[in-house]
C-alpha cells in the first residue's frame, strides 16, 4: 500500500493502483477521454497529465503511471494547467463546431472539459480537417469528423465483444476509426460504443435527433429482453420511451447492455393492444372493458381456468393471476410456453448458481445446448474475461461462432455420460468448474443429466458452485418462484381442457392446442397470443408498470414505471382484480401495495432486492441420456420477444445483420 | 584526423566486397567464439567501459542498455535483441552504408550483443525502402547460416542465436523502439506507453533490447581491440569512433567515420571540401538529423561534434547526420519542409502530435511567405512547447525542436518576410 502526496494530501492507495487512480481516491477531478475504467489503458488523449516527482520535468499521463511509495503529485500547478489547456486546444482545433446539430450536446465529455479545463477561445485559423462518414450498420450513427481518436470503441470491440471489428486506419491527422470495409458493426453488444465515445463521433442512428437529455425523464428500470435482468434506465418524455441506457450494476450487467435491450423501446409504441377486442363470428372486434368481462363471465368456468405467464412478465402480474385463480379453485398455472416439463422441486437446481460475476472466475467451463450469444450476450462478455483469465470452454450443441476460444464436442447429449479426456483433465486441474445448461439441453431433459456431473465433475465447493442454468425469459426465474410450473408442463394445461385461458402476454404458445377454451390475451402487442385471442384485453409493457424481476441468477430486482400506457390500456393487475369481480371472487387486494404484501408474504424473497436462498442442489437421480440437440430455441437474435418483433429497428438489424447476405444473395 | 588503422568500418565506401570471405579477410568473425567464451558479464563490462553511447541519436549508454536485461529467465520467457535499421532521419545514411557493405560487422555484432544480453534471437528491422540494403542482408545472414557462424551453436561456441531480417513499410514512426515492436508483431507501428519499457515487458511481451545498426556493429571490434582503444578517441563522456553523414552544401558530402569530439571546421575541411562558396557562405547546420535545432554558422563552426559539445549550443548529435545549409538556403522553407516531415510521419496516436505537428506545419506554411500576423510566430513557439514533452514518444518533441531551433535564431528572418508581405502594418493597426 504506498503512500502519495497529492496536491500536499497524503493519502495510501491500494497496491497497483495508477496515479489517476489516486487522485481520484483524494478526491480530485481528473479529466480524461481515452481512460475507461473497463477497457486496457492506451494514454493517448493525454488529457490527465499530472505534475509527478520524482520523474522527469514534463507532465506525465496520469492514467498510465503506476502510483509509487513517496510519490508527490500535483493537479494544480500551473505546468498541470497549462497541459490540459493545450490538449484540448488541439483535440478542438480539428473538432467541428456543430454542438447545436449534435446528438451528444448535453452529455459530451468534450463539451463538459472545455468549459471546464479549456482555454476562452481558439487560436488556430487555418481550415479543419473534414473526414468522410463511416457506414456501422442500423444502430451507429458516425460524424467522424467529430472523433478525437480516443480509440474506446476499438478496445471495446476487441477486448470486451472479441471481435475485431472497429480499427483505425492510417496515420497522423489523416487516422481515420473505421470498421474492416466499412462492414457492418455485427455483434450483438456493439451500440455500448456510442456511449463509450465521449464526442458525438458515435451516437445512435435510431435516436438521432430525437432529444436532448435534458427533456427526458429518467426512469430506473429492468430490461426484460433477456433473462439477466440487465439494469437499465429508460428516458422518456411524455408517453414515449425515447431510448434505454444501461446503469452500472457491476454484478449483473457491468455497464454494458445488448443492442436488443437497447433498441427493442421503439417497438413500445408499435402494433400495440390499446383497445379491447372481441372476437364476433371469427373476427376480432372493437369492443368496451364491460362488454369484454361479461364475455369471459358468461362462460362460468369455475375452477376450469388456466393462466399461462409470457417472457416478459413481471412477478406482480403473475401473483395477481395467480391469486385470481386459486379465488376459482385453480392452480393450473405454466410459464414454460413451450411444452418444457423439467423438474422445479428444487429452484437451486434450475438457478445460475454461480452468479453472472462469479462465472468470470469459473476456470473450466461446460456449456450445454446454450448458444450464449444470443440467449444471454452478457453472460458471453463474461465468458470471455473469464477465458482471457486462462479458463477452457467446452460446448455441447450445435456450432456457434463464439468470441473466444472454446471446444465444440458434437450435438450429441450421450457424451455427458462419456465426458472426453481433454474435458475430465480440464475438470480435474479447475479450482472453480462450472457446467451451464441452456434451454436446448432442458427441452431434451437434460437437466437430471446435468445434475449428476455436479459429483463428478466437483462442481460444488466451498464457496463455489458451479451448476448453472441459463435461462432467456425474464419472467422464468420470478415464474417458477410463483408456481407457474406444472409437473408435465404445458401438456398439463392443455389436458385439463380448460374453459378459460388467461393468457398473460404469452406469445409462443401453441394455440390450436386450447381451440375448445376461451382464450383470454392480457398482454400488451398485437402478436401472436392476440391473433388466437377470442378476448384481447390491453395491458401494459414492462415500461409501463411498477415490477419485480427475477434474473436467472436468483436476483430479485425492482423496474419502476416509466410511461403511461396507451389508449384503454390498463396495467395488467388492475385487469385481473377486475377479472376477479366480473367472476364474482375476491383475491384479497385493492391496490398494488396490497397486491405487492400479499405477494410478498407468500413468497418472502421477492420482498428483498438481491439474490434470493434457493437452498442446497438436490441429488441427482441416475438417468440414461441421449438424444442430440440439432438447434437452439432462439433462431433470430432481435425478434425473440412481442416488443422487439414490433420494433422497426430489430427488424432492421434482423434483415441486415442477420439475413443481410442472403437478402443480397435474392437481389442477384 | 582518424588514421586508417584506426577505422572500425574499413569497408565502408565498398571498394572490397561485403561478402562473408571477403569480410572474413578484413577480420570480421575472426575467432568470434573466444569474444563469446569471455562470457557475458564480461562482454558487458568491456562495453560499459569503452564508454560507447548508443549510435541512433539518443546517446544511452549501450553497456547499461544491455545490462538492464533479466540474467535468466524466471518465467521461460525468451530475450530477444531488436535493431533498429529503420533509418528514416532525413539527413542520416550510416546504417545503409553499413548494411551495403559490411554486413558481416552487423551480423557479428547481433551475436556478440545478442549473446551478452542472453537474448535467443535477434530482429533486424529494416527500413523498407532499402531495397538493395534488404536483398544485400538477407543473403548476408544466409551465408553466415551456411559457414554455422548463426543457428544452433553458433560459431562453435555452443550458443543457440537465431538472426531474423524484417523489412518494414515506410513508416518513420516504426524507428521508434515500442512502435518498431508493434510493427514486428504485426500491428499498427504505433509506440507503446512506457513504463513498461522494453528489456521488462517488449516484443511478444519478452524482454528486449533495442539497439541501433552502429551502436551493435561497432561492438565485435571494441571486443576485439579492447574498451581502452575505443575510449582513446573523444572527450569525456563522447567516447569513441562515429559515421558522420554530411550532406548539403559542401563541396564533397560524404559519410565518414571520425573521432567523436572532432571540431566541426575540421569535419567539413578535411572531408568534405569545405563549405560550398567559403566559411561565410554558411548560413546554418542541423548537425544531427531533422530532429535536432538548427544552429548557426558562428556558434557551430568550432563546437566539438559529439552529444555534450552540440547540447552547449542548444542542439544535440543526434544520429550524426550533419545538414549543412549556405546562404542560398530558404532556412523557413527548409524548416517548414521538415514540419511536413513530422506532419507527414506522426502516428496519429497521441494528442498533441496528431493535432500540432499538423497545425506547426501550416503555420510554417504561411510564414514562408510572411503571410501571417508577427504575433503568430510566439504563438507557434508556444504550439511548439504545448506538444515537447506532452507525448507519448519522442516524435512530438522532434517536431518542435527544429521550428523551436528557427525562431531562436531566425526571428528576424521571419519578421522581415511578414514585413514584405505588408502584413507588419495590418497588424499594427
Amino acid at each position: 500500500m504506498p503512500k502519495v502526496t497529492v496536491d500536499g494530501q497524503e493519502i495510501e492507495v491500494p497496491d497497483g493502483a495508477t496515479v489517476l487512480q489516486a487522485c481520484e481516491l483524494a478526491g480530485k477531478e481528473i479529466p480524461r477521454f481515452c481512460y475507461h475504467e473497463r477497457l486496457s489503458i492506451a494514454g493517448n488523449c493525454r488529457m490527465c497529465l499530472v505534475e509527478v516527482k520524482p520523474g522527469p520535468p514534463k507532465p506525465q499521463a496520469s492514467c498510465a503511471l503506476p502510483a509509487t511509495e513517496g510519490q508527490e503529485i500535483r493537479t494544480d500547478s500551473e505546468m498541470v494547467k497549462k497541459a490540459r489547456e493545450g490538449v484540448m486546444e488541439f483535440l478542438l482545433i480539428n473538432h467541428p463546431l456543430d454542438c447545436p446539430i449534435c446528438d451528444q450536446g448535453g452529455e459530451c465529455d468534450l463539451q463538459d472539459q472545455s468549459v471546464a479545463y479549456g482555454r476562452g477561445g481558439s487560436r488556430y485559423h487555418e481550415n479543419k480537417r473534414a473526414v468522410t462518414e463511416k457506414y456501422m450498420g442500423p444502430l451507429i450513427k458516425t460524424v467522424m469528423t467529430r472523433c478525437i481518436h480516443c480509440t474506446r470503441c476499438v478496445r471495446f470491440s476487441e477486448e470486451i465483444a472479441g471481435v475485431d471489428e472497429i480499427g483505425a486506419l492510417y496515420r497522423g491527422e489523416s487516422m481515420q476509426i473505421t470498421t474492416y470495409l466499412e462492414h457492418a458493426a455485427k455483434h450483438e453488444m456493439s451500440a455500448n460504443v456510442i456511449d463509450l465515445c465521449p464526442v458525438g463521433a458515435l451516437t445512435s442512428r435510431p435516436y438521432a435527433f430525437e432529444a436532448r437529455p435534458w427533456e427526458l425523464k429518467k426512469t430506473l428500470s429492468i430490461d426484460v429482453s433477456d433473462a439477466i435482468g440487465a439494469n437499465i434506465r429508460l428516458d422518456s418524455r411524455g408517453r414515449e420511451v425515447l431510448r434505454a441506457l444501461p446503469r452500472i450494476n457491476d454484478d449483473v450487467n457491468e455497464e454494458w447492455i445488448s443492442d436488443k435491450a437497447r433498441y427493442q423501446v421503439d417497438g413500445l409504441t408499435r402494433r400495440r393492444l390499446d383497445k379491447v377486442w372481441i372476437r364476433k363470428n371469427g373476427k376480432l372486434q372493437a369492443a368496451s372493458w364491460e362488454e369484454a368481462f361479461k364475455k369471459v363471465a358468461a362462460v362460468k368456468p369455475g375452477n376450469s381456468i388456466a393462466a399461462i405467464a409470457g417472457d416478459l412478465l413481471d412477478c406482480e402480474t403473475m401473483y395477481a393471476a395467480k391469486a385470481l385463480l386459486k379465488a376459482m379453485g385453480s392452480d393450473l398455472l405454466e410459464g414454460r410456453q413451450t411444452g418444457m416439463d423439467y423438474d422445479v422441486s428444487s429452484l437451486a437446481a434450475v438457478n445460475f448458481n454461480s452468479t453472472l460475476a462469479g462465472i468470470e472466475t469459473a476456470d473450466a467451463i461446460l456449456i450445454v445446448g446454450s448458444h450464449v450469444r444470443w440467449e444471454a450476450p452478457l453472460v458471453n462478455v463474461r465468458l470471455r474475461k473469464a477465458v482471457k483469465r486462462g479458463a477452457k470452454v467446452f460446448i455441447v450443441g450445435p456450432e456457434w461462432e463464439t468470441t473466444f476460444p472454446a471446444t465444440f464436442l458434437g450435438n450429441d447429449l450421450s457424451v455427458l455420460s462419456q465426458l472426453p479426456p481433454e474435458v475430465l483433465d480440464a475438470f480435474a486441474e479447475a479450482q472453480s468448474p462450472a457446467v451451464i445448461l441452456g434451454g436446448a439441453a432442458l427441452a431434451k431433459g437434460a437437466l437430471s443429466a446435468g445434475l449428476s456431473l455436479v459429483e463428478r465433475l466437483g462442481l460444488v465447493k466451498e464457496n463455489w458452485n458451479g451448476f448453472n442454468v441459463l435461462h432467456f425469459s425474464a419472467s422464468r426465474m420470478g415464474g417458477l418462484m410463483l408456481g407457474y410450473a406444472q409437473k408435465g408442463g404445458m401438456a398439463d394445461i392443455v389436458g385439463a381442457t380448460p374453459k378459460v385461458v388467461l393468457a398473460l402476454g404469452a406469445d409462443e404458445v401453441d394455440y390450436t392446442q386450447f381451440a375448445d377454451s376461451l382464450k383470454v390475451y392480457i398482454g400488451h402487442h398485437g402478436d401472436k397470443g392476440a391473433h388466437a385471442a377470442d378476448v384481447i384485453l390491453p395491458a401494459a409493457s414492462y415500461a409501463e408498470k411498477d415490477g419485480t424481476y427475477v434474473n436467472t441468477e436468483g436476483r430479485v430486482q425492482f423496474a419502476e414505471k416509466a410511461v403511461f400506457a396507451p389508449g384503454d390500456a390498463r396495467e395488467d393487475w388492475t385487469i385481473l382484480r377486475a377479472l376477479a369481480d366480473a367472476f364474482g371472487v375476491s383475491v384479497g387486494f385493492d391496490s398494488f401495495t396490497q397486491l405487492q404484501s400479499a405477494m410478498i408474504a407468500e413468497v418472502p424473497a421477492l420482498g428483498q432486492e438481491g439474490l434470493a436462498n434457493y437452498g442446497v442442489l438436490p441429488k441427482a437421480k441416475a438417468t440414461k441420456l441421449s438424444g442430440t440437440i440439432d438447434a437452439y430455441p432462439i433462431r433470430d437474435f432481435y425478434l425473440t420477444n412481442p416488443v422487439a418483433r414490433a420494433s422497426t429497428v430489430m427488424q432492421k438489424c434482423s434483415a441486415e445483420l442477420l439475413h443481410g447476405s442472403e437478402l443480397a444473395e435474392a437481389a442477384e | 584526423m582518424l588514421a586508417d588503422k584506426d577505422r572500425i568500418f574499413t569497408n565502408l565506401y565498398g571498394f572490397q566486397s561485403w561478402h562473408l570471405d571477403a569480410a572474413r579477410a578484413r577480420g570480421d568473425w575472426d575467432n568470434t567464439k573466444d569474444i563469446l567464451a569471455k562470457g557475458q558479464d564480461a562482454i558487458i563490462d568491456e562495453i560499459k567501459a569503452s564508454g560507447l553511447r548508443g549510435r541512433g541519436g539518443a546517446g544511452f549508454p549501450t553497456g547499461m542498455k544491455w545490462s538492464f536485461m533479466p540474467k535468466e529467465s524466471k518465467d521461460g520467457r525468451p530475450s530477444f535483441l531488436v535493431i533498429n535499421a529503420d533509418e528514416s532521419e532525413p539527413g542520416s545514411c550510416k546504417d545503409r552504408e553499413i548494411i551495403r557493405h559490411d554486413p558481416h560487422k552487423l551480423i557479428e555484432g547481433a551475436l556478440v550483443a545478442g549473446y551478452a544480453m542472453r537474448a535467443r534471437a535477434a530482429y533486424i528491422y529494416i527500413r523498407g525502402e532499402y531495397i538493395r540494403e534488404a536483398e544485400v542482408l538477407f543473403a548476408a545472414v544466409q551465408e553466415a547460416y551456411d559457414a554455422g557462424l548463426l543457428g544452433k551453436n553458433a560459431a562453435g561456441s555452443g550458443y543457440d542465436f537465431d538472426v531474423f531480417v524484417h523489412r518494414g513499410a515506410g513508416a518513420y514512426i516504426c524507428g521508434e523502439e515500442t512502435a518498431m515492436i508493434e510493427s514486428l508483431e504485426g500491428k499498427k507501428g504505433q509506440p507503446r506507453l512506457k513504463p513498461p519499457f522494453p528489456a521488462g515487458a517488449g516484443l511478444y511481451g519478452c524482454p528486449t533490447t533495442v539497439n541501433n545498426v552502429e551502436s551493435i556493429a561497432v561492438a565485435p571490434t571494441i571486443m576485439r581491440r579492447g574498451a581502452s582503444w575505443f575510449s582513446g578517441f573523444g572527450r569525456e563522456n563522447n567516447k569513441g569512433t562515429k559515421l558522420f553523414q554530411i550532406s548539403g552544401h559542401v563541396e564533397k558530402p560524404c559519410v565518414v567515420e571520425e573521432a567523436m569530439s572532432i571540431p566541426f571546421s575540421e569535419l567539413i575541411e578535411k572531408h568534405c571540401g569545405g563549405i560550398r562558396g567559403g566559411k561565410d557562405n554558411l548560413l546554418a547546420v542541423i548537425p544531427g538529423g531533422s530532429s535536432v535545432p538548427l544552429v548557426p554558422a558562428d556558434q557551430i563552426w568550432d563546437a566539438p561534434m559529439d552529444f555534450d559539445g552540440l547540447k552547449e549550443v542548444g542542439s544535440g548529435l543526434g544520429t550524426a547526420a550533419v545538414i549543412v545549409m549556405d546562404k542560398s538556403t530558404d532556412i523557413v522553407r527548409a524548416i517548414s519542409r521538415l514540419s511536413h516531415f513530422y506532419k507527414h510521419e506522426s502516428c496519429g496516436q497521441c494528442t498533441p502530435c496528431r493535432e500540432g505537428t499538423g497545425w506547426m506545419w501550416r503555420v510554417m506554411k504561411r510564414l514562408e511567405t510572411g503571410d501571417a500576423a508577427v504575433e503568430e510566430i510566439d504563438m507557434l513557439q508556444q504550439v511548439t512547447k504545448q506538444v515537447e514533452g506532452h507525448t507519448i514518444c519522442a516524435l512530438g518533441d522532434a517536431a518542435a525542436w527544429p521550428i523551436q531551433g528557427l525562431i531562436r535564431h531566425f526571428r528576424p528572418e521571419i519578421e522581415r518576410r511578414i514585413a514584405a508581405a505588408g502584413n507588419m502594418a495590418e497588424a499594427a493597426e
